[in-house]
């Protein structure tokens, strides 16, 4: 489905600020992989989500979606494929517009816009379906702004809004990390039903090491701009963190886990 | 007296739809567009020189707008695929007009003498008195235009282009391309500008080099006090078609103040600095409100803290769970 061959990216190249964040990454998905990353700060893990989102252009390398060569593709083009949600629960949604106004222009990824109306009645209903599968009775605030709902139940509009074109690539960076533990563990379950329902490709960053084991049926570790672990299947369901912790650690050398990954 | 107040209603009907132009970029697309200083003034000469020209007046008012449009689209340039920020683009394409202006007119103002306007004709037409006749057309287009606004900020367009206002990364990430909606909103908002431009061009019966100058501040000021209005009215006016009457309102607002402190006997060249004042002090107030509530709360808690203090301090403290059900 998403294949990375040999993709690089170094920031300030040529400054004493360069940091060379991707080095040589190869990584192949294949249909309906749900594969956690883990990594220490600047490992390199949110760059490659931009780099496949196409937030900056990469240095070198292709990335091919689903058969399609996506390396040379604008953001917005790009997003026709994949769906994303970001850290901070702000930025996945527009604050001053209605829930369904939100969510009318996520079912418009990808789609020419025209000069049809933005919602119309029969969306609605659809989307007070897919509101209600959240849980959260969202359905019945489909006219609130969303800068009136939490940080957890933006987060999951955001979600859902992400997943609602069932997008060929599902990009999650670290997307409860800034929520609340209960709240975050909500938005997860969330994350798990739809994924699952909706069998779709999925890379997700997580600071969470038993999220990482937990979820999803591959996990890969980045460390300083590699991919330096890969593991799936039957291996990954036996990881326990402890073995997480003791691979981290041959390959900084001794240096222990960033303190995020051991209070996690 | 009363004859100046149905003045200032009517150039505030006109001007209205400057502002109109003005909420466009300031409210929606969240940039302050230096650029309608100028496209206000290349609305007014354009009109004016076609008029003249022997042009129908209705259509100048057009070609005034497609100018505007045009002005927009420069700012719109230099801001989406130059990167320069946007104020800086409007200030750009602001001073270019002014010589742009001169060359259009071939000097610094143009009178309309003894040649048909728009409001002439409905005067000569209707019978009306002419201030009466202004305020009819301006309704006219003002209505026209605040409907076609409501229509296609609902459209899939129209809502990416108030989406990109709100969160850039956001529209970005649904697939839209930000570069083209920002150059939409401001090549809508000066054709608005220069529509206006050219109305109030036939309205006065003349276009002046300086005719745009501190129209921003105008817009603004129409802006702010259209909103304090909106506040005042019961049920709070928040729906997108209020908001866009409560900014001509707000511009009606404007004038009539102007018109009363002009016959209060102020120097009409003071109406700027008012119109300053207006803006800064609309701009200060939220933010003066806000730190004075943060210190009364501050100093409220810690009255009710020292005196709950006293008797159990754990039954001041409340729970500060948050769940994902719990709104803000």
């Amino acid at each position: 489905m998403l294949k990375l061959s040999s993709v690089s990216k170094t920031f300030n190249a040529g400054t004493i600020n360069e940091k060379r964040a991707l080095i040589h990454v190869d990584l192949h998905l294949a249909p309906g992989d749900f594969v956690t990353v883990i990594g220490g700060n600047g490992a390199g893990k949110s760059t490659l989500m931009n780099i496949i989102a196409g937030v900056y252009p990469m240095d070198a390398g292709t990335i091919t979606l689903d058969g399609k060569n996506i390396s040379r593709l604008s953001e917005p083009a790009r997003a026709t494929y994949l769906g994303r949600v970001f850290q901070d629960p702000m930025m996945g949604t527009a604050a001053d517009m209605q829930i369904v106004e939100n969510l009318a222009m996520a079912k418009r990824r990808g789609k020419t816009r025209t000069l049809a109306w933005g919602v119309t009645k029969a969306e609605k209903d659809e989307y007070a379906e897919r509101l209600k599968e959240l849980g959260l009775g969202l359905e019945k605030r489909l006219t609130a702004k969303v800068g009136l709902l939490s940080g957890g139940q933006r987060q999951a509009l955001t979600l859902l809004m992400a997943t609602l074109t069932d997008p060929k690539l599902l990009l999650l960076d670290e997307h409860t990390a800034a929520l609340d533990p209960k709240t975050a563990a909500k938005v997860l379950e969330l994350t798990e039903k739809i994924v699952s329902e909706r069998k779709l490709t999925t890379l997700m960053v997580t600071h969470n090491m038993n999220d990482a084991i937990r979820l999803g049926n591959r996990l890969i570790m980045m460390h300083e701009g590699r991919v330096i672990y890969d593991v799936a299947g039957a291996e990954k369901a036996a990881l326990t963190v402890a073995d997480l912790l003791q691979k981290f650690e041959e390959v900084s050398g001794g240096e222990l886990a960033n303190d995020r990954m051991l209070l996690n | 007296m009363a004859l100046a107040m149905l003045g200032a209603v009517s150039q505030g009907i006109l001007w209205g739809i400057m502002v109109l132009g003005v909420f466009i970029t300031y409210k929606l697309l969240d940039i302050a567009d230096l650029t309608v200083d100028g496209s206000f003034a290349l609305g007014g000469c354009v009109c004016a020189v076609l008029v003249v020209g022997g042009m129908d007046p209705t259509l100048a008012i057009i070609m005034a707008m497609l100018a505007g449009m045009v002005a927009g689209a420069v700012t719109g340039f230099l801001h989406t695929v130059f990167e320069i920020p946007a104020i800086l683009a409007g200030i750009l394409t602001q001073i270019a007009l002014w010589s742009v202006n001169l060359r259009i007119m071939g000097k610094s103002n143009t009178p309309l003498l003894r040649v048909d306007t728009l409001f002439s004709s409905v005067t000569d037409a209707t019978g009306l008195p002419q201030n009466i006749a202004s305020i009819l057309v301006g309704l006219v287009f003002a209505v026209i235009i605040i409907v076609g606004l409501y229509w296609f900020f609902g459209t899939e367009i129209g809502s990416a282009c108030r989406a990109t206002g709100n969160n850039e990364a956001m529209v970005r990430a649904l697939g839209v391309n930000t570069k083209v909606t920002k150059m939409i909103a401001l090549t809508l908002s000066n054709g608005l500008v220069g529509l206006s431009g050219g109305l109030v061009c036939e309205s006065q019966s003349y276009a002046d080099i300086g005719m745009g100058t501190g129209a921003i501040v105008i817009g603004l000021a129409a802006i702010v006090i259209g909103e304090v209005l909106g506040r005042l009215v019961p049920g709070q006016l928040r729906a997108f078609g209020s908001r866009l009457t409560a900014a001509v309102v707000g511009s009606v607002v404007y004038f009539l103040i102007r018109a009363i402190v002009l016959q209060l006997g102020m120097d009409a060249n003071d109406m700027k600095l008012i119109s300053a004042v207006i803006v800064a002090l609309a701009l200060c107030v939220p933010v003066v409100w806000e730190k004075y509530q943060l210190r009364r709360s501050y100093s409220r808690a810690s009255k009710a803290l020292a005196s709950a203090g006293a008797t159990d301090p754990a039954e001041g403290s409340t729970s500060n769970d948050s769940t994902i059900e719990g709104g803000r």
